[in-house]
């Protein structure tokens, strides 16, 4: 019998083997005291590149927009105590959104966990509720099996960040490496395929469908279906609307498209939603965002199918008839098998009504205005990338902008923290973005409050030469928050107005970068012309916007889908 | 409604957190949890009892089993079963109130445990409607303390809940 040749490694060796074993090309990261013997190891090769961030935030925030850009796990480096504290925010607004992360943390060693050491704290402990599921390695011969699980269950099932808590003597103390090939754990087992059974059900009432809605999430975008959902949404000639998280899976200039559904969805997707009489949610979760009031939801009759690889995310907030769990390209699959024999109902009638509602021309803005609309740079951008950036996003008004008039051609080109929504987000997703995809364009539309709580990684970006273009829509405001005060608060803008702002030209020319202030509508397309030509600069376009634009249509918090506020109305 | 629920779990640290931290965050309410390793003494069996509307036990239900740690979960309220809880109470038993307690114990199928000059104390088997009759028929005043263990459940005849 062959001997399988094994050698003995340090725990710190081992880490790096299982992240080569695992393909991983780029790690972000911290060092510190904890994690001083990896770090050393990631020296001596030149397999795994290490991105230094300069705030633990950024590391996770950067592992997350590599993943959802790519497809790829996302993983990042940090030590114990404020390290990982400080990466926490990332770690949370990747398991909102379902995005595959492995995060390797120092810990300080075995003997003195539990003593109140130098740097500790309960790693575990404090992200339990914001991991799919978190390791606390205790034996240095666990090590390898516990990376592979880690991989394992990040990337399988509903996908989300994974942790491996790791104390320092473990990546001192050494073992015979064998990386294993394979995982099995008889509490974790993912269901793939879906049940013929109800699958048939449920392409039997599309078939019967006289009023059919589509509505689809990020779940297509993570389990790579767009080419699967497109060919249902041709096949049937049935109306489709994508979540914020979905976008980009459906083609937005399809005429099939309903626009993003939602708070601050398009007026036609949200009366389709709320008269359809047949809806098939497809990997999207009918969250406080997208339907408003299930009370409300639930006063029309309709029949719903979802499907969605967590049974825990189904019959959540809104009951459904036909629920399918398994992996959505599978269970799209049969779908397209069954539903190739037969034929649906003439739906030319629904069609007209959607037109109707199309008519309301629910995003239109003010195309005259002197000053800077903020949709009117959004569309520009959209322009003049030809539709095929990768745009990152902070959280508020300019991320719905750049939800609604960007208009997604391709999954995975739209980037945001849709489910936490984290302001500070954009800069570092888009550094893992581009660090996935070197030489594709990528712009962060930002904020200028969003931008200022991860502005510190334009130094990263200058060390990496990240030509990313920053897209800053500066309303001197916290622009949601004032929107919200206007409408809810009787205009008292409550420390929503940001005095003393930076000199955002001045700030990114201090980083080595350059930028430009924008204040003239006549400016905005040369402005971004020219940045975009520029294909190894990072460059800081900061736009001086209109302070009292409001994001149309807007569902008021706890209002049903159909009481939308349009621009009209005011 | 009360529903008992059984779940196998990893015999894994932090694998009882994970579990009770999923309520607390859920905002799921926990009457009573127990826990102890299994014949394998690589899995834990814990018995939850929670009250609720049937659509939160299903979602309950649901949130456990998305968890990495656990292996299978049932709802045991579903069908016949049998649940126990074990109370440990001591009472004040001077040579006044001796008798009467010891009857009273034997009412119930307790059994005295542990004597001293002024106490007894009593070890009673039963459903928690039981343990509460019991508390009830003593005086009052002759309490000094009580622990109980929480329910334990398991089916009926064939209801098996195995790996």
């Amino acid at each position: 019998m062959d001997r399988i040749k094994t050698e003995e490694l340090s725990g710190a060796e081992i880490v790096i083997r299982c992240l080569q074993a695992e393909g991983v090309d780029v790690v972000f990261g911290y060092p510190g005291g904890a994690v001083l013997w990896i770090y050393d190891e990631l020296f001596k090769q030149d397999k795994v590149r290490h991105v230094l961030v300069r705030h633990e935030q950024g590391a996770a925030h950067a592992a997350d927009g590599y993943s959802r850009s790519s497809h790829k796990v996302g993983v990042c480096l940090v030590t114990s105590g404020p390290g990982l504290t400080n990466a926490v925010t990332g770690i949370a607004t990747a398991y909102m959104d379902s995005i595959p992360m492995v995060i390797i943390s120092g810990q300080v060693p075995t003997h003195a966990i539990g003593e109140d050491a130098f740097q500790e704290c309960d790693t575990v402990g404090i992200t339990r509720p914001c991991v799919k599921h978190n390791f606390l390695v205790r034996d240095v011969k666990d090590l390898a099996m516990t990376m592979k699980k880690a991989f394992h269950i990040a990337t399988t099932g509903r996908p989300g960040p994974v942790l491996v808590d790791i104390p320092k003597d473990i990546t001192v103390n050494k073992c015979e490496f064998v990386y294993p090939e394979t995982v099995s754990m008889r509490s974790y087992n993912p269901v793939k395929k879906g049940h013929a059974g109800q699958i048939k059900k449920a392409v039997q009432l599309l078939l019967e469908a006289e009023r059919p809605m589509i509505y689809s999430g990020g779940g297509v975008v993570l389990s790579n279906s767009s080419a699967q959902l497109i060919e249902l949404v041709k096949r049937t000639g049935f109306p489709i609307t994508n979540t914020l998280m979905g976008l980009g899976a459906y083609p937005a200039t399809d005429e099939q498209f309903l626009g993003m559904l939602g708070m601050h969805g398009t007026y036609e997707a949200n009366m389709a939603m709320q008269h359809c009489d047949v809806l098939i949610a497809i990997g999207a979760r009918f969250d406080d965002r997208v339907i408003g009031n299930p009370a409300h939801f639930a006063q029309n009759p309709r029949k719903i199918i979802h499907i969605d690889i967590d049974p825990s995310s189904i019959s959540k907030r809104v009951k459904v008839d036909v629920p399918i769990v398994g992996n959505i390209p599978d269970v799209l699959d049969d779908f397209l098998k069954l539903i190739k024999e037969s034929k649906t109902k003439n739906i030319a009638s629904w069609w007209k009504q959607i037109g109707e509602w199309r008519g309301k021309d629910c995003l239109k803005y003010d195309r005259k205005s002197k000053i800077i609309k903020p949709q009117f740079v959004l569309e520009k951008l959209y322009e003049v990338t030809g539709g095929d950036a990768f745009i990152t996003s902070d959280v508020g008004q300019h991320q719905m902008w750049a939800a609604q008039f960007y208009k997604f051609e391709k999954p995975r080109r739209w980037i945001n923290s849709g489910g936490l929504g984290t302001m500070g987000f954009g800069l570092p997703a888009a550094m893992g973005a581009q660090m996935a995809n070197p030489g594709a364009t990528v712009a962060c539309v930002t904020g200028e409050s969003s931008i200022q709580m991860c502005l510190q990684e334009l130094s990263t970006c200058k060390q990496y030469r990240l030509p990313i273009k920053i897209i800053n829509l500066n309303n001197k405001y916290m622009g949601m928050v004032r929107q919200w005060q206007q409408f809810f608060h009787g205009n008292r803008y409550s420390e929503s107005y940001m005095d003393a702002l930076p000199d955002f030209v001045k700030l990114a020319e201090g980083y080595g970068h350059s930028g430009l202030l924008i204040d003239k509508p006549a400016d905005v397309e040369p402005a971004l012309r020219e940045t975009f030509k520029r294909k190894k600069d990072l460059v800081f376009l900061d736009f001086l916007t209109d302070q009292a634009e409001n994001v149309y249509p807007m569902i008021p918090g706890g209002k049903g889908i159909t009481e939308m506020i349009l621009s009209e109305d005011l | 409604m009360r529903h008992i629920i059984s779940i196998l779990v990893e015999n894994e640290a932090g694998a009882l957190s994970r579990i009770s931290n999923m309520f607390s965050a859920r905002g799921y309410n926990i009457e009573s949890l127990t826990v102890a390793p299994t014949e394998d003494a690589s899995m834990s069996r814990m018995t939850v009892v929670s009250v609720g509307s049937d659509e939160i036990i299903e979602k309950i239900t649901k949130q456990l089993n998305k968890l990495v740690e656990v292996v299978k979960v049932v709802d045991l309220s579903e069908a016949e079963h049998i649940e126990r809880e074990l109370m440990l109470i001591k009472v004040r038993a001077g040579v006044k109130e001796r008798e009467d307690v010891k009857r009273m114990a034997d009412i119930f199928r307790g059994r005295v445990i542990d004597v001293s000059d002024s106490t007894y104390t009593i070890e009673l088997t039963g459903d928690g409607a039981k343990l509460d009759a019991f508390i009830q028929a003593l005086d009052q005043s002759t309490i000094l303390e009580t622990v109980r263990t929480g329910a334990s459940g398991i089916g009926r005849g064939n209801r098996i809940l195995r790996v």
